[in-house]
C-alpha cells in the first residue's frame, strides 16, 4: 500500500500534489489502456478462454495500476505489466476456488519463475495480430444485439472508458456499463469461441465487423443534439479501428475501402456545418476547408483496396463516389457521369430505394432533371419511401428546376412536414419562400 | 487531435548513427512503424537526408541569408517527423516513447494546429485555408 500519508495531516498543498499526482497516473493509465487495451485482453482471453473474464482481469489491473504509478511512476513496458498483474490475479482466483489442476499449475509455475517477463514470450507479433483479430471478430459476435457490440468494441478494442462511449452516444454511463456486462454474459452463456469465423460464415461475420465500425462512425458524423466538440471525436476513433482492422486484414478489398469512405467523409468535416451548426450541403461546401491531407490518404486507401484485385464491394463503391466529390474543384467540375455509373453499380450489388434516390440526384446533374425526375417518380410509386423527407425534397427541387413551381411548392412543403431535423426544415423553407409566388390560375 | 513527432539528435548521436549497422536501425524503425499502423495512428511522416545536403535561410537580416548547412553552433538537429493521431497528450508520449532511439536523441512532442485553433473570423486565415488548398491541389494532380 503506498498510504502512507495520514488522513488528517496533509497539508492542503501536499494534497493538491497528491491529487495532481493521481490526476496524472489516471491520464497514463487511459493512454497506455487506449493503446494496449485490444493486445492485452487478448492475451488475457487465450489465457483464461473467455473474453469476460478476460476483460474483468484487466479492468482490475487497471485499479492496481493507479493504486502504483502514482508513487513508483510508469513502468517500461505498461502493456506487459498489466498483463502480468492480470494473469496473477487469475491465477489467484483459480487457487481460490481450489481449481488448481494441472494445466494452471503449470501456468502458475511458468508465470512466477518468469516473473513479469514471462509476458513477453506472450506479445510475439504474430500470435497477437491473430488474438485481436479474434477478439475483434467476437466483439461484434452476431448473438450481441448492434448496442451491445458498439460498446463492447469500443471499450476492448478501442480501450475506451465507459464514461467516454456514454458521452460519445449521448447515453448515461451506468447503460453503457450494463450494456457490456450484459455483453460479458451473454458470450459466455452462447459459449462463443475465440475463433476467427469458419470460411462458410465468414464473409457475413467479416460485414457485420465493418457495419459496426460504420456505425460508430457515424454517430460521429451525422448531426445530433450533442456537443460539436466531442462527437468527430468519435468517428476519428472508429476510423482509427477501422485502420486497425485494415492492417490486421490487408487481404480484404472492404476493410481498406470503409478506410477510404470515412477518410473522404471525414475530410469534410471542417466544411460541414456553419458555425452556429445549420448543416452545410456538398454542394454549397467551402471546399478550400476540405483537409486534402485527409483525402490523400483515402485515395491511398481506396488504391490498396483495388491493388488486391478482388474488384470493389458496396464500401468500396461509396468510396468511389466520395473520391470523386472530393477531387472535384467544384459542383459543376464534379465527374457526374461516373458518379451515375457508380450508384447503378451501387444499387445492383445493394439494391436500395435510397441508392436510387442518390443516383436520381446524380442524374439530375450530369443528364437533368426531366430523366431524374422518372427515377423519383417510380420510387414514389414503389411507396417504399413513403414518409422519407429527403424523396420530396428532391422531387421539389427537381420540380423547381423544370419551372412546375406549384407542384414543387407542395413537395417542399411536405418535405418540411416530414422531415425530423429542425434545421433542414428551415433551409426547405427558406427554399419554398424563394418560389415564385403561387400563379394565379389563368382566367378562362 | 494530432501530435507531430519531432526527432532531434546531437552530432554525437548522428555519428554514432552512422556507425550502427544500418539494417538493424532500419529494422527497429520499421517495426515502430508498422506498430504505429497496426494501431490506426499513423497519419504521415518523413525522414530527413543528410543535413550536409541542407541550408539555411536566415532572417536575422534583411534580405533574408542563405548558407550552408546548420553547422557550427547547431547542438541538434532536425531528422524526421511523424504525424499520429491520438486523444491525449499522454497518449502521444505514450507513442513516443516506444520509438527505438538512443541517448543523445529526442523527439519533441507538439500538437498540430488544427483551424478551430484560430479565429475563423479572421479574413487572413480564410485566405490561408484557400491558398492550401490551392497549393495542395496542385500537389495532388501533379501526382
Amino acid at each position: 500500500m503506498t498510504e502512507t500519508d495520514a488522513p488528517g495531516t496533509v497539508e492542503p498543498a501536499d494534497a493538491a500534489a497528491g491529487d495532481a499526482a493521481a490526476d496524472r497516473a489516471r491520464r497514463a493509465v487511459a493512454a497506455v489502456w487506449r493503446i494496449e487495451s485490444a493486445r492485452i485482453v487478448a492475451t488475457l482471453t487465450r489465457f483464461v478462454g473467455d473474453v469476460g473474464q478476460a476483460e474483468d482481469l484487466a479492468q482490475e489491473a487497471l485499479v492496481e495500476a493507479l493504486r502504483q504509478w502514482p508513487a513508483e511512476g510508469v513502468p517500461n513496458n505498461p502493456g506487459a505489466w498489466l498483463t502480468a498483474v492480470a494473469k496473477r490475479r487469475a491465477i489467484d482466483g483459480w487457487r481460490r476456488r481450489e481449481r488448481l489442476d494441472e494445466r494452471y499449475a503449470a501456468m502458475a509455475h511458468d508465470l512466477e519463475r518468469d516473473g513479469a517477463a514471462a509476458s513477453d514470450t506472450f506479445w510475439d507479433p504474430d500470435t497477437i495480430d491473430d488474438d485481436i483479430l479474434r477478439l475483434i471478430f467476437v466483439s461484434c459476435h452476431p448473438v450481441l444485439s448492434r448496442e451491445a457490440q458498439i460498446a463492447l468494441t469500443l471499450r476492448i478494442v478501442g480501450g475506451l472508458g465507459s464514461e467516454e462511449i456514454a458521452r460519445a452516444f449521448l447515453v448515461p454511463t451506468a447503460t453503457v456499463q450494463q450494456r457490456i456486462v450484459r455483453a460479458k454474459k451473454t458470450l459466455a452463456a452462447a459459449k462463443v469461441p475465440f475463433e476467427v469465423p469458419e470460411p462458410n460464415e465468414y464473409a457475413a461475420r467479416l460485414a457485420s465487423v465493418l457495419q459496426v465500425l460504420y456505425l460508430i462512425f457515424n454517430e460521429g458524423y451525422l448531426p445530433a443534439a450533442g456537443d460539436e466538440w466531442v462527437r468527430p471525436d468519435v468517428s476519428a476513433e472508429a476510423l482509427r479501428l477501422t485502420r486497425m482492422v485494415a492492417g490486421l486484414m490487408p487481404r480484404e478489398p472492404e476493410a481498406q475501402s470503409l478506410v477510404a469512405l470515412m477518410e473522404f467523409t471525414a475530410s469534410r468535416f471542417a466544411a460541414r456545418t456553419a458555425r452556429d451548426g445549420t448543416p452545410i450541403p456538398l454542394d454549397e461546401q467551402d471546399r478550400s476547408r476540405w483537409d486534402r491531407a485527409q483525402i490523400g490518404r483515402g485515395q491511398a486507401a481506396l488504391a490498396r483496396a483495388d491493388a488486391i484485385g478482388r474488384g470493389r464491394g458496396a464500401y468500396g463503391l461509396q468510396a468511389a463516389i466520395a473520391e470523386c466529390h472530393a477531387v472535384a474543384a467544384s459542383v459543376d467540375d464534379t465527374d457526374w457521369g461516373r458518379i451515375v455509373l457508380l450508384y447503378e453499380a451501387l444499387g445492383r450489388l445493394a439494391p436500395s430505394p435510397v441508392v436510387d434516390l442518390n443516383r436520381a440526384v446524380a442524374v439530375a446533374m450530369s443528364t437533368g432533371p426531366a430523366s431524374a425526375l422518372r427515377i423519383v417518380d417510380e420510387l414514389v410509386a414503389n411507396g417504399r419511401l413513403a414518409g422519407y423527407a429527403p424523396l420530396p425534397a428532391v422531387r421539389g427541387e427537381l420540380l423547381r428546376r423544370l419551372g412546375r413551381t406549384s407542384e414543387a411548392r407542395s413537395e417542399l412543403e411536405a418535405a418540411a412536414r416530414l422531415t425530423g431535423n429542425e434545421q433542414e426544415r428551415a433551409s426547405l423553407l427558406a427554399k419554398i419562400a424563394a418560389l415564385a409566388p403561387p400563379a394565379v390560375p389563368p382566367a378562362e | 487531435m494530432k501530435y507531430m513527432l519531432i526527432m532531434r539528435s546531437n552530432d554525437q548521436a548522428v555519428e554514432d548513427y552512422e556507425n550502427l549497422d544500418f539494417t538493424e536501425v532500419i529494422a527497429a524503425m520499421g517495426a515502430y512503424n508498422e506498430s504505429l499502423i497496426k494501431a490506426g495512428v499513423l497519419l504521415g511522416g518523413e525522414g530527413l537526408t543528410d543535413a550536409k545536403e541542407g541550408f539555411v535561410v536566415d532572417f536575422d537580416s534583411t534580405p533574408p541569408v542563405v548558407t550552408d548547412g546548420p553547422y557550427g553552433e547547431t547542438k541538434e538537429l532536425f531528422n524526421g517527423f511523424w504525424i499520429i493521431q491520438a486523444a491525449s497528450p499522454e497518449e502521444a508520449a505514450e507513442w513516443a516513447k516506444r520509438c527505438p532511439l538512443g541517448p543523445g536523441s529526442k523527439l519533441e512532442v507538439r500538437r498540430v494546429t488544427e483551424l478551430e485553433d484560430f479565429p475563423q473570423d479572421n479574413e487572413w486565415i480564410q485566405k490561408e485555408a484557400g491558398w492550401r488548398a490551392e497549393a495542395e491541389g496542385r500537389l495532388g494532380t501533379a501526382n
